[in-house]
């Protein structure tokens, strides 16, 4: 071991010299950092953790509020209506799970393996029930196989009636299928297009028949996007509301169950115990999506060789046919929603008509209720996006408070395996109450009150916005924020001038994303909107409930419109921003 | 390439920060006991090291030993656990990266890409409050300085690696700095530019006159650029000195392999002046008065081996098994009697000489003055 300074002393600057170390001083910069981490910390306190805490200990006390352990549950399970309704919603969510899964592996396959005609405009069509709300989609099926059904009545009477008893387990089958098929088809073409070429090519060369590579190759490599979307749709129709709700009739399953006991017998206290029970399996997918997640990471750290389809007549024609099939369920079902808005009595005056669309007249808000959720959607997009990429920011780019930035993280990660349902009655029980025992509560005020809508709103998707935020910072270059610390800018001038732009096309997305799904949702507001701040999704359940469908498939034609408009402008702001970024990123 | 000779932008490099305590001859930058931890992971332990104004000085050492946190505590990136950094004279440990005079070079570059180069240059000017006609003038110095004048208004993806570099090394260099730090600043060029960019970068160094560490994993890198060169193993410092005394002076088995081409003997120290390897008596030199009977290692540089039976001492017979033709040189494979095995190089005339073929025994000399001996640690 050889140094320079050990034999030339350190005693020629006359400087005394402790082991000790000298710890740096937080700069102003610092506590900045600090502060906004520790606002980012009280944000998700309140808003997921508190909330999410009362429902939990809801469950465990009897209407006054005495602890009466799990009594609730026993009370549950005991009562043969609502024991029933487990089982109902387990069989349900199973079968459609296995339905759209089926489907839309059959999908992305098409899409992704096969050189089929009018692949782009498949794969926009595969994504339409995304625009819309999952009972508007119940409404649909309504139109075509209700009693007085496209279908059932067999196009009115030019064929014989078909008839498939579409109120109870059938309809929310079918429904829930399509609500969860852009799901499906949007995790497994990921997990199709992450393939490697090469590997297709080495069993080529070896000689091995189709169906073996199928079995050894495809496969094996999508099997944790195969996982991921079994329970990313198990738990989407296990938590849904609004197909049984519609179609359902008296099957009854967890979510309607939840709504009656709330809205009907006002036991908010067997509300909690069910949902808690609707917390079980979101919390089991919750962790084995983490688990596929980390696993995922491993997979892809290679660099692949992307895999290109080549022509096969059969299989492209087959394939074609295949997603002409259920695309043209899609449509149909959403084209029968807005025909059926738009003539005068279905199905006995087929005249042209907007007299379904004088909202006014309907039951549940009609047009303020439209421009009240247009409002919401507008709020929760942008504050939404700021609150969710800042938060990102200070998790992947600062470099104070490690364990309480990772806690962050993992809370951030939390809403999505909180059912809209939940989480609108934990937010009655948080923010509802004036008081506990003496200490009042800061946010009662917030009750009532768009504000709290739009919380509600940001939180019920924020994992997704985040985990979006979150991989966009992540890609870009570690060492940006210690370039602008070395030279002297302050972080919040390289986050303004660097790092905005450059995840600009996230951001945009991010914020389409709040803004239509805060369009279409029902079940987060459906406990939480007070009755001078009525919601067009919530309208169309009350026009639903009042037996007046056609308003109700109005209402929903103007949210689809309304979502899909939305969605068109950021195609548009993202074609003119991708040329505006064209001279940094392309030669 | 770099032109612009007489530029009024070097005289002011390295003038800001003397302070009244502080002498010309003191070392401008000063390391005493750094420690560093992730974890349960010592990524340094016991760092010192002096650097004087003015010099180059390279980090080298194998991937993973270090090299990139001891430069990133240096500019304040990373605090180290233990330890005292001074810079021109003042203790700098506890001051943030923004308080500290230094520009940096990381590995990637990190350009801002959606920022002009110009821009990117002029990043940091803009927060030091200078006025906005003094910026541009000084961008343009900047810009003449490493040779890409016309290149102002380009974006980096816009850039070749190459300018790219020179680039982040003029946005580096835009607030004078005292002390230059480049992390790899070559690694991820291809070979002919990445020469060409060397000699550009030392000749601008010594212009300028900036203090600067570089740290690299390339042992050529750090021969020819280098003033000094710190080799590190592990997260510790094994040897300092100029790339001459690291080169035929290496303290180490490690630095003697990790630096150019070593054949290694094991063998036993039998007296003061004598080791044995197998079943041959070796002269050496034994400057570290290791102890007779201690077992070693004979270290030597294939082009330090003499062919031909000119001298007595140290000749032996060897095999040729192979040979390779490198251009410059050949590289020969021997074989000693059962067990040696030794590299060889010959410039090509040498080697014509000799008459080298495959299968013929070869007189070979090992000259006692270029036998390195290490103790072999049990
Ligand atoms: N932030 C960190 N957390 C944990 N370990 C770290 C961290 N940074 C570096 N290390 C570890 O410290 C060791 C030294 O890292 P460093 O980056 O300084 O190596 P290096 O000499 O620059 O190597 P290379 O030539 O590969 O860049 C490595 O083993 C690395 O894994
Ligand atoms: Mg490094």
């Amino acid at each position: 071991m050889t140094s320079v300074s050990r034999d030339r002393s350190l005693g020629s600057l006359g400087l005394a010299v402790s082991q000790a170390s000298v710890t740096r001083k937080p700069t102003r910069e610092d506590w900045l950092q600090r502060g906004l981490i520790l606002l980012v910390a009280l944000w998700l306190l309140v808003s997921v953790v508190l909330p999410l805490g009362q429902i939990l200990s809801r469950s465990l006390v009897n209407s006054n509020g005495e602890w009466v352990g799990l009594a609730n549950y026993r009370t549950y399970f005991t009562t043969p209506g609502l024991a029933i309704s487990m089982r109902n919603t387990l069989w349900v969510s199973f079968t459609s799970t296995l339905i759209s899964v089926g489907l839309g592996f059959g999908y992305s396959y098409a899409l992704t393996r096969t050189c089929m005609p009018l692949k782009g405009l498949m794969r926009l069509l595969v994504m339409l029930p995304l625009y819309l709300p999952s009972l508007a989609q119940a409404i649909g099926l309504i139109y075509l196989f209700g009693n007085q059904g496209l279908v059932s009545t067999g196009l009115f009477g030019l064929l014989p009636e078909w008839r498939i008893g579409l109120y109870g387990p059938t309809g929310i089958i079918l429904g829930e299928s399509l609500y969860c098929l852009p799901q499906a088809v949007l995790i497994l073409s990921t997990a199709l297009l992450l393939a490697d070429a090469r590997l297709y090519e080495a069993s080529l060369a070896l000689r091995t028949p189709p169906w073996r590579t199928f079995c050894t190759v495809t496969l094996p490599g999508i099997r944790f996007g195969l996982v991921s979307a079994i329970f990313v749709c198990f738990t989407l129709v296990f938590t849904d509301f609004g197909v049984p709700k519609v179609v359902g009739g008296n099957y009854n399953v967890l979510a309607t169950d939840i709504y009656k006991q709330v809205i009907g017998q006002q036991n908010l206290v067997m509300g909690a115990t069910i949902s808690v029970l609707m917390l079980v399996p979101t919390v089991i997918a919750f962790v084995v999506d983490r688990l596929v997640q980390q696993r995922q990471v491993a997979l892809v750290g290679s660099r692949v060789v992307p895999y290109r389809p080549r022509p096969n007549p059969w299989l492209d024609w087959a394939a074609f046919g295949f997603c002409g099939l259920v695309a043209g369920a899609i449509l149909a079902v959403l084209g029968a929603l807005v025909v059926a808005s738009l003539v005068r009595v279905w199905p006995y005056q087929l005249t042209l008509s907007l007299r379904h669309y004088n909202l006014n007249a309907a039951p549940g808000g009609g047009y303020p209720a439209y421009w009240n959720s247009l409002r919401m959607s507008a709020y929760t997009a942008i504050f939404g996006t700021v609150v969710v990429f800042v938060s990102a920011y200070l998790v992947e780019k600062s470099r104070q408070w490690p364990k309480l930035r990772s806690l962050i993280y993992f809370a951030s990660t939390l809403p999505v395996a909180l059912p809209g349902l939940v989480l609108g009655l934990a937010y009655i029980f948080f923010f509802n109450t004036p008081s506990w025992g003496g200490i009042p509560n800061p946010f009662h005020g917030l009750y009532s009150s768009m504000s709290l809508l739009v919380i509600c709103n940001i939180v019920h998707f924020y994992t997704v916005s985040f985990l979006t935020a979150s991989t966009a910072l992540k890609q870009l270059d570690p060492e940006f924020e210690a370039v602008g610390s070395c030279l002297g800018v302050p972080f919040y001038r390289t986050f303004w001038r660097v790092t905005t732009p450059l995840c600009l096309p996230a951001i945009l997305q991010i914020g389409t994303f709040f803004f239509v799904q805060a369009m279409v949702t029902v079940s987060a507001v459906i406990f939480l909107y007070p009755p001078n701040l009525r919601l067009a999704s919530v309208a169309v359940v009350n026009m639903d409930d009042a037996g007046n469908i056609a308003s109700a498939a109005a209402m929903s034609t103007l949210i689809v419109l309304t979502s899909l408009g939305i969605q068109l402008l950021y195609w548009a702001a993202t074609t003119r921003l991708r040329r505006w970024s064209q001279a940094w990123k392309e030669r | 390439m770099l032109q612009g000779l007489h530029h009024p932008i070097e005289s002011t490099f390295g003038s800001q920060t003397s302070q009244d305590t502080f002498s010309q001859t003191d070392p401008y930058l000063q390391l005493h006991q750094i420690h560093k931890t992730f974890g349960r992971f010592t990524a340094l332990s016991n760092i010192n090291l002096e650097v004087r104004r003015g010099e180059f000085v390279c980090l080298l050492g194998p991937s993973g030993c270090g090299k990139t946190t001891l430069l990133r505590i240096i500019a304040g990136l990373e605090e180290p656990d233990r330890g005292h950094i001074w810079q021109a004279g003042q203790d700098i440990t506890a001051l943030p990266p923004s308080q500290r005079d230094f520009g940096i070079v990381f590995q990637s570059y990190a350009l801002f890409p959606n920022l002009t180069a110009a821009q990117n240059i002029a990043y940091g000017l803009v927060n030091a409050g200078i006025p906005k006609a003094k910026r541009e003038e000084r961008v343009a110095q900047l810009l003449a300085l490493v040779g890409l004048s016309e290149f102002g208004a380009k974006y980096p993806a816009q850039l070749s690696g190459g300018q790219q570099q020179r680039i982040a090394l003029a946005r580096a260099l835009a607030l004078s700095p005292g002390l230059l730090l480049l992390d790899e600043p070559l690694s991820a060029l291809d070979a002919q530019v990445r020469a060409n960019l060397r000699g550009e970068i030392v000749q601008l160094q010594k212009r300028l006159g900036v203090t600067t560490v570089m740290v690299t994993h390339d042992q050529l890198e750090a021969l020819t650029m280098a003033d000094r060169i710190v080799v590190m193993d592990r997260g510790s410092i094994v040897q300092v000195g100029t790339p001459i005394e690291i080169y035929q002076q290496p303290q180490t088995p490690f630095v003697a392999r990790f630096i150019g081409v070593m054949n290694f003997l094991p063998g036993v120290l039998e007296s003061s002046e004598q080791a044995r390897c197998q079943d041959y008596r070796l002269q050496v030199s034994n400057p570290k008065a290791i102890p007779v009977g201690s077992l070693v290692t004979l270290a030597i540089r294939p082009e330090d081996i003499r062919v031909g039976a000119c001298a007595s001492v140290n000749t032996l017979e060897a095999a040729v098994l192979r040979f390779e033709f490198l251009g410059a040189v050949y590289r020969l494979w021997l074989r000693v009697g059962d067990g040696l095995e030794l590299l060889l190089d010959l410039s090509v005339q040498e080697a014509r000489q000799a008459q080298i073929q495959r299968d013929r025994p070869l007189l070979i000399q090992l000259p006692p003055e270029h036998i390195h001996l290490f103790e072999t640690q049990p």
